[in-house]
């Protein structure tokens, strides 16, 4: 790719409400051609990087995620990262991405069982990826979380895999970058807020980068991801074109 | 052709902490219930199926149930099939 422009397609299913957020963001404050992604469709435009945006899919039926999952937007989604394709989900497209097995675990019930919203702190575990490369290790983000299932959990021997390969990317922290109890808000093991598939081209986070970017509203750490994004897809860096899953 | 009803109870795994649960037990012990020791939440689905057997039938369930209903990450599921009609 040899000019600045990507184009991102946001997909839009009933009950997503922070679509429009990340279109905005990725059209205004980026400049990027965007565009959305009907959960009827089936096809993606031909879009480089597919983002999957908060609210509550289907109202949160049966499980978060659990029936998005199903839609026929999703087949395209699934095989485009089964291909290599960068697909970024935020929320409840993190919920979503777990469901459809592109990343492992699950998001429970906050431990607390009460929706939080709030402005927190990210540390970044891992800046030699493809969504991160903009930060620096150990870096701490201010970036907001709006759920009431953003609680991570995998069994020991998933845990202990994202931990060896480096596939934690966010934890919850305190301001001064400590990890501690305190600081986690929704009891996720590890106090996990974002990780990556092991192909490194599919990432899901509980926080909101696309409500930290603009900065009539706030704080801007989170185009340090969309950033990272832009740069390393034009540049073709952590670009991997082969296809690098066994269809299933 | 034969119609079934099957009831499918999904549970969180046994080693997954049920913060719901915990919350109803406070709330029965609060209510004088003391001998209450657990409290697990689940979710009760039923669905009404035509199968030709009811060996068909369970079959068809259980693939809901691992697809769909529950996610083997964090649930456990069960179910019985009652055949209403022949």
């Amino acid at each position: 790719m040899n000019n600045s422009h990507l184009k991102f397609g946001v997909v839009v299913f009933p009950g997503s409400n922070c679509d429009h957020d990340a279109y905005y963001v990725l059209k205004h404050i980026f400049s990027q051609e965007t565009c959305f992604l009907w959960h009827k469709d089936s096809s993606l435009q031909n879009v480089n990087v597919v983002i999957l945006p908060g609210g509550f899919s289907y109202g949160d039926y049966l499980r978060c995620g659990a029936i998005a999952r199903f839609s026929p937007i999703m087949k395209e989604v699934i095989s485009f990262a089964r291909d290599g394709g960068i697909v970024i989900g935020i929320c409840n497209g993190f919920q979503i991405l777990c469901e459809a097995g592109l990343l492992p675990g699950v998001l429970l019930r906050n431990e607390q069982l009460t929706f939080v919203c709030t402005m927190l702190h990210l540390r970044v575990e891992n800046n030699d990826t493809l969504f991160t490369s903009l930060c620096r290790e150990g870096e701490v983000l201010q970036i907001p979380i709006a759920h009431g299932e953003g609680n991570y959990f995998a069994d020991d021997e998933t845990l202990s895999q994202l931990e060896n390969q480096k596939r934690i990317l966010f934890r919850y922290c305190a301001r001064d970058g400590s990890v501690t109890k305190a600081a986690n808000p929704n009891g996720s093991r590890n106090d996990i807020a974002g990780i990556m598939n092991e192909y490194g081209n599919v990432m899901g986070m509980m926080p909101h980068p696309e409500r930290a970017a603009d900065p009539a509203t706030g704080p801007t750490d989170g185009q340090k991801i969309f950033r990272s994004v832009i740069k390393n897809v034009v540049e073709n860096r952590y670009i991997n074109n082969r296809k690098i899953f066994e269809r299933s | 052709m034969p119609i079934f009803i099957s009831k499918i109870t999904v549970t969180l795994r046994r080693s997954i902490l049920d913060p719901q649960g915990k919350a109803v037990h406070h709330a029965l012990e609060n209510l004088g219930l003391h001998s209450v020791q657990d409290v697990r939440i689940g979710k009760f689905i039923e669905i009404k199926l035509n199968a030709v057997s009811e060996l068909e039938a369970r079959a068809v369930v259980e693939q809901a149930c691992k697809k769909l209903l529950s996610n083997p990450v964090m649930e456990d599921f069960s179910f019985t099939i009652e055949n209403i009609a022949e």
